[in-house]
C-alpha cells in the first residue's frame, strides 16, 4: 500500500464517522455523549489523510514503501478498515433489535437507593420508561403505578412461548454491550404485529410477574389498554 | 539516515529493524508500475458502489445483521479512543525527548514497573489506545517491563472507568476498589515476571525510519497515519471477533456455570477475553451477569481490560506474535490467579 493509498483509507474512515456524527446514524451504535469526541476523531483522521495526500505529492519519492518493509502483519491489514467504511456509508446496519432482545436476558432493574420512589408528574397519561417501570414495579410493588394510565415505547419481541413482549435495548457504552429489558404483556389488547415493530402502548400497572427463560430474572407485566404502531425514535436505545 | 540502530538507544536488543527491510537499500528508482495499490482501492470502491444493493441484501437476516450492527459499533466506540491513543503515541514518538523518560522513571526496573503502572491513572481510556502508547515507550527507550505494566494497568485503573464501575455496583463501592487494586497487583507482578522471565527477543517492532529523519511535523503526521492504519486494522480483526461471539454464544449457556463457583470464575474469565468490552463499558455487563458471584464478576473486570481478542489482535500487530503468543497467557493466568484471591478477601 502506498502513501497515497493510505492516505484515501484515512479520508474515508475519516469521512464515514463524520457523516455519521453529524447525521443520527451515530445513534444506531453509541451513545449520544460520544458524539463530540467522534467528530474530533474524524477531524484528525481527516487532517492525517489530507497531510498524507500533501506529503506524498510533496515529496513523492521518500519512503514511499513504508509499511511493506513490515513482517506480514505490517499495514497491509489496514486495508481491513475497508469494512468500517463500508459499514456506516453503505450498508449502515439498523439499530439491535428483536433477534438481540432474545439472545440476551433481561436487564435485571435494580432499587434506586433506599429512598421511596418519587411520585409520578400529573396528567391524566404518563410517559415512562420500560426500565423506570420495571424498577417501580418490582421493588416497590407498584406503589407509585397504581391508578394511573401509563404510555411506554418500545419494540415488539417474541418470547419463547409465543407471546409479545415490549421490550428495549438498554446501552451502557456502545451496541455491542446492548441488553434488553422485556415487560411482559397482558390485557385485552392483542397486540399482533411482527417482531421488530415499534409500538406506544397504554396500560395500567399489574401485579403479575414473569421469569426471563434466559437468565431468570424477574419480568414485569403491564396490562395493555390500547396501542398504536409508531416510528423509531431518534434514540432507539434507552 | 540512521536507520541503522544504533546500540546505545535499544539497551535490551529490541529487534529494531524487524524482517524484511534492508538497513540502506540503494536509492533505487522502482519502474513505473501499471496497478498500484491506489488502482485497486479505487476498483474495489466502484464494485462496493456497484452492487451496494445485493451487498445489503447479503446482510439482512436477523443474525448477520446484529453482528453488523455490532461490529460497527464496537469501531465506532473504539475510534475515539484509538485516535486518542494514537496521537499521544506520536507525540511521545516525535515531541517527548528520550532524556524526559530517564528523568520522569526510576532507573532500577524494578521501581520502574510500580511507577508506570501507577502513571496509567492519569490516562483516562480504554484499551485499544494503550497498545500504540505501549509500544512508542518501548521506542523511546523506556524499559519493556514498565511499559507492558503501563499497557496493562491504563485502561483498568483509571478514574473513568473506576467511576463507571461504583455506578454499575450501587452501594457496593468495594467492587471498585477490589478491581482498582487487583488490576495494579496484576500489572506490577507480570511487569516483574518479564523482568525475570522475559526476553526482549520477542518483542518485534516494527521499524520506522520515517520517525528519525523527517521533521518533527512530518514524522508525527506519518506516526498517526501508520498507526491508525495499523492498530485500526487489527481492532477490525477484532471486532470482528466480539462480534461473532456476541451473535453465537446465547447466554442461556452461560446460566448453568454459575451455579459452581470454580466453573464460574472460569466462565466469566473466558467471557472477558472473548466479548473484548471496551474497560468503560464493562462494569456494566458484569453487573447485568446478576446470576454470577461477586468475586467471579470481579475476575471479569480484571481481566477484560488486560486480555481479549481485540488486544491479542492488536498486540500481535504491534510486538508481534511470539510476544502476543506468551504475554496473553501469562497475563490471564496471573489475572485470573489475582482477581480470585482479592475477590475472595475483599467481596
Amino acid at each position: 500500500m502506498n502513501r497515497l493509498t493510505q492516505g484515501v483509507i484515512l479520508l474515508l474512515f475519516g469521512g464515514a464517522i463524520l457523516r455519521a456524527s453529524f447525521t443520527d446514524l451515530y445513534l444506531r451504535y453509541v451513545k449520544e455523549g460520544l458524539r463530540p469526541f467522534l467528530i474530533a476523531t474524524g477531524v484528525l483522521l481527516v487532517a492525517a489523510a489530507v497531510m498524507t495526500i500533501w506529503y506524498s505529492w510533496r515529496f513523492p519519492a521518500e519512503h514511499d514503501d513504508d509499511g511493506h518493509g513490515h513482517s506480514e502483519h505490517g499495514p497491509g491489514v489496514g486495508w481491513l478498515l475497508i469494512l468500517p467504511v463500508l459499514g456506516l456509508l453503505l450498508v449502515a446496519p439498523p439499530a439491535l433489535g428483536s433477534y438481540a432482545a432474545n439472545q440476551a436476558g433481561s436487564v435485571a432493574a435494580a432499587p434506586v437507593g433506599d429512598s421511596d420512589y418519587p411520585p409520578l408528574p400529573e396528567g391524566s397519561t404518563v410517559e415512562l420508561s420500560l426500565i423506570d417501570y420495571a424498577s417501580r414495579a418490582l421493588f416497590d410493588e407498584g406503589k407509585s403505578l397504581t391508578g394511573r394510565d401509563l404510555k411506554l415505547t418500545g419494540f415488539i419481541t417474541t418470547a419463547p412461548d409465543g407471546a409479545p413482549m415490549l421490550a428495549r435495548m438498554v446501552l451502557s457504552c456502545c451496541a455491542a454491550d446492548g441488553r434488553p429489558i422485556k415487560l411482559g404483556l397482558t390485557g385485552r389488547a392483542p397486540i399482533d404485529v411482527p417482531a421488530d415493530t415499534w409500538v406506544q402502548v397504554t396500560g395500567v400497572y399489574t401485579g403479575q410477574r414473569g421469569k426471563d427463560p434466559v437468565n431468570n430474572v424477574d419480568v414485569a407485566f403491564l396490562e395493555v389498554k390500547s396501542w398504536q404502531e409508531v416510528p423509531q425514535p431518534k434514540q432507539p436505545y434507552a | 539516515m540512521s536507520s541503522t540502530p544504533s546500540t546505545d538507544l535499544d539497551p535490551e536488543g529490541i529487534d529494531w529493524s524487524a524482517p524484511a527491510q534492508p538497513p540502506e537499500g540503494p536509492p533505487e528508482k522502482k519502474p513505473e508500475r501499471k496497478i498500484g495499490s491506489l488502482e485497486i482501492l479505487a476498483g474495489l470502491l466502484v464494485l462496493l458502489v456497484v452492487f451496494r444493493g445485493p451487498l445489503s441484501e447479503l446482510v439482512s437476516g436477523p443474525a448477520l445483521q446484529t453482528w453488523t450492527t455490532v461490529f460497527v459499533s464496537v469501531l465506532v466506540q473504539a475510534a475515539p479512543f484509538l485516535a486518542f491513543g494514537v496521537a499521544l503515541s506520536a507525540v511521545i514518538a516525535v515531541y517527548v525527548p528520550r532524556s524526559f523518560w530517564a528523568k520522569a522513571l526510576p532507573s532500577h526496573p524494578a521501581l520502574a514497573v510500580p511507577t508506570a503502572s501507577l502513571a496509567g491513572v492519569v490516562l483516562p481510556g480504554c484499551e485499544c489506545g494503550s497498545v500504540p502508547i505501549a509500544g512508542s515507550l518501548i521506542r523511546r527507550g523506556v524499559t519493556p517491563a514498565a511499559a507492558l505494566a503501563f499497557l496493562l494497568a491504563a485502561p483498568a485503573i483509571n478514574p473513568i472507568v473506576l467511576t463507571a464501575t461504583v455506578i454499575a455496583f450501587p452501594g457496593r463501592p468495594e467492587m471498585a476498589v477490589a478491581r482498582g487494586v487487583a488490576s495494579l497487583v496484576v500489572a506490577v507482578l507480570i511487569g516483574w515476571l518479564w523482568l525475570r522471565l522475559g526476553k526482549t527477543e520477542w518483542i518485534r517492532l516494527p521499524h520506522r525510519p520515517e520517525l528519525d529523519d523527517l521533521s518533527q511535523a512530518r514524522a508525527f503526521w506519518a506516526a498517526c497515519r501508520h498507526d491508525v492504519l495499523h492498530a485500526g486494522g487489527f481492532l477490525v480483526i477484532g471486532a470482528a471477533a466480539a462480534a461473532t461471539i456476541n451473535v453465537v454464544v446465547p447466554e442461556a449457556w452461560l446460566t448453568g456455570l454459575a451455579a459452581n463457583e470454580v466453573l464460574a470464575i472460569l466462565a466469566l474469565a473466558v467471557l472477558a477475553v472473548l466479548l473484548s468490552i471496551c474497560s468503560e463499558a464493562d462494569a456494566f455487563v458484569a453487573a447485568s451477569l446478576s446470576q454470577f458471584s461477586l468475586t467471579s464478576r470481579l475476575v471479569f473486570l480484571v481481566v477484560g481490560p488486560m486480555v481479549d481478542l481485540k488486544l491479542i489482535s492488536m498486540q500481535t500487530g504491534v510486538f508481534g506474535r511470539r510476544f502476543a503468543s506468551r504475554f496473553a497467557p501469562a497475563t490471564f493466568v496471573v489475572a485470573v490467579l489475582v482477581a480470585t484471591l482479592f475477590g475472595a478477601v475483599l467481596l
